[in-house]
């Protein structure tokens, strides 16, 4: 079963400790992690799914701009042949100690399928995206 | 003693190289004109005859003759892959590496508009490629499809996800199609992986081109065509950067190559970003690359010169600011035979030759971008980072015969200003002064230590 999953850290960011972290958390958790590291464009990340045939972009943003960075991600999926693909995006998304459920909102709004809150454990992703692409653990390398 | 004899059938001229190798000595050489239009090997042998007058007084015994080609138009390449970015890039990449002039890049589905333009250009390979290993691998079967009955004869080497590769070969195989299944040119994402798909292109060149350009003639009488000329040249400049494990080599080199219709550079380094907090991104960059330029060439691509570099650009390396440089240009290349004899004709082709090492460097090499962040000034490089490679060569007629090849070199590095290219900072500068690269680069096949000491004598430092 394809299992492939696009990470990577969006825009002029480049917080590389959490991506290792969640690299090596989905990788263990047995998904094909395909990471394209920090300062990633959308394209970049459209791309790679393109060519890996993933089944979901997992975008992180810590610096407080993603979500400029990230508005009109979901547009450009669909364009590229990728509507399909889950979107999701966690991190330090915005500036400030904003409501997170007005954020999560917004990041919805924007065509993203789950939003995560500043400290979220990784274990809570990807038990979601498990059920997401109806993969349970018996039919997955662990 | 025993001697190997060493052919470049290029594209104008065939050039003959007779090495001892019992003392790794070059004794002769020789060069004719081509004659691929009646018979190639009538070139060879008047070469070869004045190799003969030049060795008379030796008993010489030819244990091996192994030739390279660029004649009949070289080795014609489409590249196809599925984002441009990627494996389309590095279709591309792997395709000049094995020594092609690659004519168009295609990207994702192809349309039956594209199929027709790609058998108007009468490829001589198609290299198709597309997805990861166990990525996409819809296109690249799509494509196999829509090539396989359309195509004909063309032979095609595929270098794509290996998942799709059980699929692509009964299409293949159902349509008669000649092909060639080889290791995918990006494996994994960003990761590149050009050696199988060379490899695969040069047995193809091998066992179908040679014949179809009516070469096989030559084979009757020598070894083998063993390769294309970039090819050579690549293998002769690796050798001198990387060594044997008997000698060790110079390092990382940058070379550029300038003919009558392109322009080629190749680099031997890593490339990697030299300082620190530079990120890389994109693809990655193979460790002997060449790049192509078909716009920069001294006669053929003269007038295509001028108009990507433009007057401002080129009166700069004119001391004699009157010549209309355009007008020459043109007529260049239009008389593509002309070889320069006044002052003023020497001149142009100087101009001419600084701007090509100039803008085919800057095409080759890495740029740096820099970017403002809430974090800070952050860096990323694309491309070759190659500020601390020690060495440029240069080599082609235009530089070897010139009056002043070191100037022409330093000129055309000098003329690259902006600090965003990532060019030697302080190289040296070599020049192959005998023309031997690509006799070496056959040589090395067997005699990889001989091939090396001859290109440390003739391969001479100028400054």
């Amino acid at each position: 079963m394809n299992n492939t999953i696009v990470l990577g850290v969006i825009g002029a960011d480049c917080h590389a400790v959490g991506n290792k972290i969640l690299d090596h958390a989905f990788s263990k958790a047995g998904f094909n992690v395909v990471n394209i590291g920090v300062l990633s464009s959308q394209e970049e990340f459209i791309d790679a799914a393109v060519e890996t045939d993933a089944k979901a972009i997992l975008v992180s943003s810590l610096y407080g701009h993603g979500e400029i960075d990230c508005k009109g991600l979901k547009d450009k999926c669909i364009e590229a042949g990728l509507e399909n693909v889950i979107l999701y995006a966690g991190g330090n998304l915005v500036v400030g100690k904003q409501d997170f459920e007005k954020v999560e909102k917004r990041f919805k709004d924007m065509g993203f399928d789950r939003v995560y809150a500043p400290g979220t454990s990784p274990a809570e992703s990807i038990s979601d995206l498990k059920d997401d692409l109806n993969f349970n653990i018996g039919t997955m390398a662990v | 003693m025993n001697a190997v004899l060493l052919i470049d059938f290029g594209s104008t001229y065939t050039k003959l190289t007779a090495v001892d190798i019992d003392n790794d000595e070059i004794l002769a050489v020789a060069s004719s004109e081509t004659t691929v239009k009646t018979n190639i090997m009538d070139g060879f042998y008047k070469a070869f005859e004045v190799i003969k007058a030049k060795t008379c007084d030796l008993d010489i015994e030819y244990v091996e003759k192994l030739a390279c080609s660029s004649a009949a138009g070289g080795l014609k390449m489409i590249s196809i892959g599925l984002v441009q970015s990627l494996t389309s890039e590095a279709a591309k990449r792997a395709a000049l590496g094995a020594g092609s002039k690659v004519y168009r890049t295609y990207s994702h589905e192809l349309s039956a508009r594209e199929i027709s333009k790609i058998i108007e250009e009468k490829p001589d390979i198609i290299l198709l490629a597309g997805g990861t290993d166990g990525g996409n691998k819809d296109c690249i079967i799509k494509n196999a499809e829509a090539l396989s009955g359309k195509i004909g004869d063309i032979p095609v080497v595929v270098s794509g996800n290996k998942n799709a590769v059980d699929d692509i070969e009964n299409i293949f195989e159902e349509n008669g199609i000649y092909f060639k299944i080889t290791d995918n040119v990006m494996p994994r994402l960003n990761i590149l992986n050009v050696e199988p798909a060379r490899e695969a292109i040069r047995t193809v060149f091998m066992e179908k081109i040679i014949e179809a350009k009516g070469l096989g003639e030559a084979e009757k009488e020598i070894d083998n065509i063993m390769m294309t000329t970039p090819t050579a040249v690549l293998k002769a400049v690796n050798l001198l950067a990387d060594g044997t494990n008997e000698e060790e080599g110079i390092g990382e080199i940058l070379v550029v190559d300038i003919g009558g219709a392109t322009t080629d550079v190749h680099s031997i380094s890593k490339g990697e970003p030299t300082k620190s907090g530079v990120v890389f991104k994109g693809l990655q960059e193979p460790y002997a690359k060449r790049t192509v330029e078909g716009d920069l060439g001294m006669r053929e691509s003269a007038s295509s010169l001028y108009e990507s570099a433009g007057f401002v650009k080129m009166k700069k390396f004119m001391a004699n600011e009157s010549i209309d440089i355009k007008e020459k240009c043109e007529y260049l290349s239009r008389n593509i035979g002309k070889i320069p004899k006044t002052e003023e004709e020497k001149e142009v082709d100087e101009t001419i030759c600084t701007t090509a090492v100039g803008l085919a460097i800057e095409r080759h090499i890495g740029r740096v971008a820099t970017e403002y962040s809430p974090m800070g000034v952050i860096y990323s490089q694309e491309g070759k980072d190659l500020s601390e490679t020690g060495y440029v060569l240069g080599t082609g007629g235009a530089i070897v015969k010139s009056r002043n090849p070191v100037k022409i070199l330093k000129s055309g590095m000098e003329s690259i200003k902006d600090p965003k290219y990532l060019k030697p900072s302080k190289p040296e500068y070599l020049l192959d002064k005998d023309y031997i690269l690509s006799a070496m680069g056959l040589l090395s096949e067997s005699y990889p230590n001989k091939a090396l000491k001859i290109l440390k004598k003739h391969v001479v430092n100028i400054g």
